[in-house]
């Protein structure tokens, strides 16, 4: 496709640098400083997508990010395979350059030719509210017939079928301050608060270079020069600023609070020469002292019949295609509006060699001085009409119009033939960012429309923003922001700047005699809101627009209403002969504009998800063949299977060999806490249940420790290492709330108290070695520690030596054997660990992973706090109440132990579960009941928390919560199976008695 | 009874090092002490064992120089990071306990705990701005400052050694995600 | 994303800290003098007000210091901050003066 409506001169391409973009399978020509949207006008394709609901052909409405029609399918990297296509670009900001592949989308089997568009001729049952109506029964059609219609149906474009290979990069700064916007408002700000160079000015603009509106404009002028050499010159000096970062192609999304924005930056979709694996978009989190909204305004488009024909524009893009993409949309140009404004565009467009006329609703004595000019031009102008409809297939080629009577009758129609249509409404001010920053909204009826009021956050608005179109007012304006937000220091420049036709005469839909039930005049043109159905929807008794907009759906669609909210709230507030502000407005919401996932993830991806925690012996695990199983952040190995094995095969290897030899265990990851100072003990006596003050230096015991509600928070075994140092384990997932417990009760209840808290997690490895020749593998190694029973009994701790590397020696057990935990500075843990597990051969020595350990402590009836516990059991539910001292005045929990509920009779306690079956393991969180019998709703009786396949035990075992359990045991119970129910036998939580050298020894 | 040293340290992490215009590098093994005493028993002898402890919160003092450089981060008002070459902790510990014998204090070797990269460039700051949401301008954070906050999902402490030249310090199974955070903004630098 | 300044280390991002609920609810010295009713109240009772809260913030990546804080619950302002220790100092409320 050439491009026959290209201007020969002129706008800001580059046609030295000519370029192509798959279009439909079809090549489109363009230059360098081109859209998407810019090349399809230029070739004359106007025709750029199917609507939403009614599958209408639709064009290019505007020329920037409130496009809410020519959404197409952009693969981004064609050459680099599958992945970069992304849906719902707005043709009119995707940047041109060679390599783009472009789809259109929402048609079949083509765009021209759509099936689907039948939708438009069975519309009337497609009215407001036609889901809620519809599909309302039988209730058994849902998810067999009605869903998966609507789900086939709902959406425009195909979500992308593969992960998206791109990579996002985040930044955070910090500013005093950030500008939104770079129109003459936004950089005339940027020069003021910038001139300062010791205050950070951020200036983002959503556009690929900056000037706002400007770039739209040949004919004002700012200080007498040609409006655009006043932007260059700008744009230079704050590029010479070094206190100045100067951000294109960046769209400020969200406003948060306290002065915390979010920008995302296009990074590489418009360069054809992007490398591989550069940034696709970052995002900016902005934190700024100050922030200048310099966000502009969107112009409305006027509703009448058909105004969705392709070729129907807004007039101020229609001027910005002509002037700075130097294309012209069509031959015949008819200008319809309400606003001043527009006649800019009609004088444009017939300076660059269009047929123009216009037809302006406002009566001639309402016009300023826009009328004569264009008269002087030799437009025709037809004051006082109204457009009754437009006229065309899949572009307009015409429009119905009348004049006015002062009566409101519509008088004689006449038809006049265009290729192209150029409207507007007038205009509203960019509120959106304002409003997420939890500003208050005025609306000034001078100007029909909201305005910033009350700012809440340290944020001011300048230009057309808040309602200013005249350059020369928003350049002031911008000028004092800037100043302003540095806290006046620079001083307002004086600027001359010619003068903007401005102003408009609000006009909600435009008049006509045709029958409003029988056509389409649309207010929100991307979710296929027409009048109709608004005023349906009014009728129906919705009259908060925050209920039409739902029932609907006008506004929010991804363009979040920004050509459409004013229409509709103004088409609201005239059915309901209410004021605008009574009818108040909806609510704007982050993002402003689409913003894609992989911006917001950044770099949260694979590997980069999350930390990933592995132990100092986690390489030797990997290389052993563990299976691994993430605990927290951590990972953990699971279980060692050997050539052939299966999990419980494993299983049964490795817990047996605890019992008969010996097993080594990772327990690197416990919580490690150093409790250090002359107050340690009385620390410890506060914190938790036990006493402390008789455990002796290398003494040893389980502690354990409640929130001040009295339900169990967490446990481990305490070693004293000094009389002002003890050495604290907690569990794994426990570790960094438990320091935080005991740090909030140090800091804030405490602060006399002379003791220090310092996480230790870390720098020990802990080899657990566990099982009845767990000294003869660990007693060649050691020095300057005796392992006999009576020099080293269980629960105590000794400091020396292991493989020659300083250790902490724990004799403590987690399964009931003999056992010791070896802990050694992490960086010796994997070759301590080597050293043990080669010369653990001669003894049988097999590494055991978390499943291993869960099994061998519960066959002895120990605890795992989280998993028997649930935040709601007290010591004496889980069988603990023995470690609770008697004697102590108070610890934490302690009053509560004592409140009634805690001391009822018939709470929940732990006992033991054994199957009728012992070849049948209950499923952990089984519900338990007496009677499977009974009516339903059945009254439970308690819970599984721990159950698995003993091999030592020869049967299954399980632990469970049940209601007065340790009265019933003996009893016949039921627990839930994915099938029914399955018969147990409650029984003391204690299945395994250690032989021989016992841990308790 | 053996007492030949059969054990040899085996760091958290293989270097790798970014190729872009800031690197990424992790530094070897450190002495790292974790000093806890109130201010108020502190009182104004600030120089314990060649420790300067007179910096304030959030900053980096360092005394003595090559191998008998001693420098003290004070993270917090009453927490102090003292950093030594790793052959020395053992006996600045001793040192410092005996130094501090009559006041309430608290010293816990955590040389293995923790690891650190040095990130150095021009653009080293934007780099480490990629995941950490301080205000990292020379203003706000100045050579020689040092504090514990966050990078991505994981808590490091960040000192500033010179403009492009900063230590990023985390928990041992923290470093990989931490190395690897770095190197891909570096990757990605303005 | 909430700035807030800790009274050790000065404005720092919300992700570094960590809030601790209502602040000024000591813990009572003599805890088995204190009727079931009370200590409930101890436990669970928060006054949740709409406008000026004080609370307990602990600036857990970073100086690791609990402080406390006079937020607006409306505005989400913060209108002080202060060390553990010291008593609730009494401005007006940012909601009360708009």
């Amino acid at each position: 496709m050439s491009q026959p409506f290209r201007r020969a001169s002129g706008g800001r391409i580059d046609r030295n640098r000519p370029l192509t973009v798959s279009f439909n399978g079809k090549t489109l020509e363009g230059f360098a400083g081109d859209t998407v949207a810019s090349m399809l006008l230029a070739s004359g394709q106007h025709l750029a997508g199917r609507s939403f609901k009614y599958h209408r052909p639709r064009g290019i409405l505007s020329h920037g990010s409130d496009e809410p029609s020519a959404l197409l399918s952009v693969d981004w990297r064609h050459d680099r395979g599958p992945g970069y296509r992304d849906p719902n670009n707005r043709a009119s900001v995707v940047e041109a350059r060679d390599g783009l592949v472009v789809k259109t989308q929402n048609h079949w089997p083509s765009l021209a030719l759509d099936i689907g568009a039948v939708n438009d001729l069975l519309s009337p049952i497609f009215v407001a509210g036609f889901y809620y109506k519809t599909f309302m029964w039988p209730k058994r059609f849902w998810d067999k017939v009605y869903e998966p219609i609507i789900r086939k149906a709902a959406g425009l474009g195909e979500a992308p079928e593969y992960p998206d290979p791109d990579h996002y990069a985040n930044r955070h700064a910090h500013a005093d301050v950030l500008i939104v916007g770079a129109g003459p408002a936004g950089l005339a700000a940027a020069l003021t608060a910038s001139a300062d160079a010791s205050k950070r000015v951020i200036l983002a603009d959503e556009g690929a270079e900056p000037g706002g509106a400007l770039l739209n404009d040949l004919t004002s002028t700012i200080d007498g020069q040609p409006a655009m050499d006043w932007v260059e010159d700008a744009v230079a000096t704050l590029d010479g600023r070094e206190n100045v970062i100067l951000l294109p192609r960046t769209t400020g999304f969200g406003y948060y609070n306290h002065n915390h924005v979010c920008l995302v930056e296009r990074v590489s979709d418009h360069r054809a020469d992007a490398p591989e694996g550069l940034a696709r978009e970052r995002l900016w989190q902005v934190r700024a002292r100050q922030v200048v909204l310099a966000t502009g305004s969107h112009e409305r488009p006027l509703v009448f019949e058909n105004n969705d024909k392709p070729g129907v524009m807004l007039a101020e893009s229609l001027r910005a295609y002509v002037n700075r993409w130097a294309v012209l949309p069509g031959d015949a140009l008819i200008v319809v509006t309400a606003a001043a404004s527009a006649y800019r565009t009609a004088l444009d467009a017939k300076a660059a060699g269009m047929r123009v006329e216009i037809v302006d609703i406002r009566l001639g004595a309402d016009c300023g001085p826009e009328l004569a000019a264009a008269r002087d031009a030799g437009i025709t102008v037809r004051t006082g009409h109204t457009v009754i409809r437009a006229l065309g297939g899949n572009r307009v080629g015409a429009l119905v119009v009348a004049p006015i009577g002062t009566d409101g009758s519509i008088g004689p129609k006449l038809t006049l033939d265009c290729d192209c249509v150029a409207m507007s409404g007038g205009w509203t001010p960019s509120v959106h960012l304002f409003s997420q920053s939890r500003g208050k909204l005025a609306f000034d009826t001078e100007i029909d429309a909201f305005v910033p009021d009350k700012s809440v956050q340290a944020e001011r608005s300048a230009g057309a923003c808040r309602g200013l179109y005249d350059l020369g007012a928003v350049l002031a304006d911008g000028f004092a922001a800037g100043s302003d937000a540095i806290g006046g220091a620079a001083s307002p420049q004086p600027v001359e700047a010619s003068a903007a036709f401005t102003g408009f005469q609000p006009v909600r839909v435009l008049p006509s005699d045709a029958d409003p039930s029988r056509i389409k005049a649309f207010v929100d043109f991307q979710n296929d809101v027409t009048v109709k159905d608004i005023k349906l929807a009014v009728r129906e008794g919705f009259e908060s627009i925050e209920h039409v907009k739902r029932y609907t759906t006008t506004g929010m669609a991804t363009d979040q209403g920004k050509t459409s909210n004013m229409n509709a709230l103004g088409l609201v507030a005239g059915i309901l002969n209410r004021p605008i502000p009574a009818v108040g407005t909806t609510t704007f919401r982050p993002p402003y504009t689409p913003v894609s996932f992989g911006a917001l993830i950044g770099p949260a991806r694979n590997e980069l998800f999350d930390p990933v925690r592995k132990t100092p012996i986690d390489g030797w695990a990997a290389q052993n063949g563990a299976v691994f199983e993430p605990v927290g952040l951590w990972r953990r190995a699971r279980y060692f299977p050997q050539a052939g094995e299966d999990m419980q095969a494993a299983l049964a290897r490795e817990t047996k060999a605890v019992r008969s030899t010996v097993g080594i265990f990772d327990a690197s990851t416990l919580g490690k806490i150093e409790v250090v100072g002359p107050d340690a003990a009385e620390f410890m006596n506060r914190i938790y249940t036990n006493a402390w003050n008789k455990l002796k230096t290398g003494g040893c015991r389980y502690g354990l420790m409640l929130r001040e509600d009295g339900f169990v928070y967490d446990d481990g075994v305490v070693a004293r290492l000094a009389e002002n140092r003890f050495h604290v384990t907690t569990t794994t997932g426990g570790a960094p709330r438990v320091l935080r417990h005991m740090e909030d009760y140090l800091q804030t209840e405490w602060p006399d108290l002379d003791v220090f808290l310092t996480s230790i997690t870390e720098q020990w490895a802990v080899i657990a070695l566990q099982g009845p020749k767990a000294r003869d593998v660990l007693e060649p190694f050691v020095s300057e520690i005796e392992l006999s029973e009576t020099a080293f009994p269980h629960m105590t701790v000794k400091t020396g030596s292991v493989c020659g590397v300083p250790c902490r020696l724990f004799r403590v057990s987690f399964t009931g054997e003999l056992g010791y935990e070896v802990n050694v500075p992490a960086d010796y843990g994997e070759a301590v660990w080597t050293t043990l597990f080669n010369a653990g051969q001669k003894h049988g020595i097999t590494p055991y992973g978390t499943e291993a350990m869960h099994v061998l402590r519960a066959e002895v009836g120990y605890i795992v706090v989280g998993q028997e516990t649930d935040g709601t059991a007290t010591p004496d539910d889980v069988g603990l109440s023995g470690l609770v001292s008697k004697v102590k005045p108070d610890f934490v929990g302690k009053r509560s132990l004592s409140r009634p509920d805690m001391v009822a009779a018939g709470r929940r306690q732990l006992v033991g579960l054994l199957t009728k079956d012992p070849n049948e393991v209950l499923d952990e969180g089984a519900q338990v009941v007496k009677d499977p019998g009974q009516p339903i709703p059945m009254k439970m009786i308690g819970h599984v928390t721990s159950s698995y396949r003993s091999e030592n035990c020869g049967r299954s075992i399980a632990m469970a919560m049940i209601d007065d359990g340790r009265a019933r045991i003996g009893e016949t119970v039921f627990a839930t199976t994915p099938t029914g129910f399955t018969e147990a036998v409650i029984a003391p939580a204690v299945f395994y008695e250690v032989k021989g050298e016992t841990a308790d020894a | 009874m053996l007492d030949v040293n059969l054990a040899s340290r085996a760091p958290a992490l293989a270097p790798r090092s970014s190729d872009a215009g800031v690197t990424v590098a992790p530094l070897g093994p450190q002495g790292r002490l974790s000093l806890r005493i109130k201010p108020a028993a502190l009182g104004d002898d600030t120089a314990i064992d060649g420790f300067d402890l007179s910096g304030p919160i959030n900053s980096r003092r360092s005394a003595g120089d090559g191998a008998a450089t001693r420098t003290a981060l004070r993270l917090g008002p009453d927490e102090w990071m003292l950093l030594c070459p790793a052959d020395d902790v053992e006996e600045r510990s001793e040192a410092l306990a005996a130094a501090l014998n009559d006041t309430a204090h608290s010293l816990v070797d955590v040389s293995h705990r923790d690891v650190s990269f040095v990130v150095a460039g021009a653009e080293a700051d934007s780099v480490i701005n990629a995941g950490c949401p301080i205000d990292l301008a020379l203003a706000a954070f100045p050579v020689g400052a040092a504090t514990r906050t966050l990078l991505g999902k994981a808590e490091i402490v960040l000192t500033r050694l010179a403009e492009d030249r900063f230590t990023v310090t985390s928990w041992r199974s923290f470093a990989p995600y931490v190395q690897g955070f770095l190197v891909e903004a570096a990757r990605h630098q303005l | 994303m909430l700035l807030i300044r800790c009274p050790y280390c000065g404005e720092r991002p919300e992700t570094e800290f960590h809030c601790g609920g209502e602040a000024h609810i000591a813990r009572p010295d003599t805890p088995a003098d204190i009727s079931d009713a009370d200590w409930g109240s101890f436990l669970y009772t928060r006054t949740n007000p709409k406008g000026l809260h004080a609370e307990r913030w602990l600036h857990a990546h970073g100086c690791g210091r609990w402080f406390n804080a006079l937020r607006d619950t409306v505005s989400d302002a913060f209108v002080t901050t202060y060390e553990m220790g010291t008593p609730r100092p009494d401005p007006i409320s940012e909601t009360a003066k708009a």
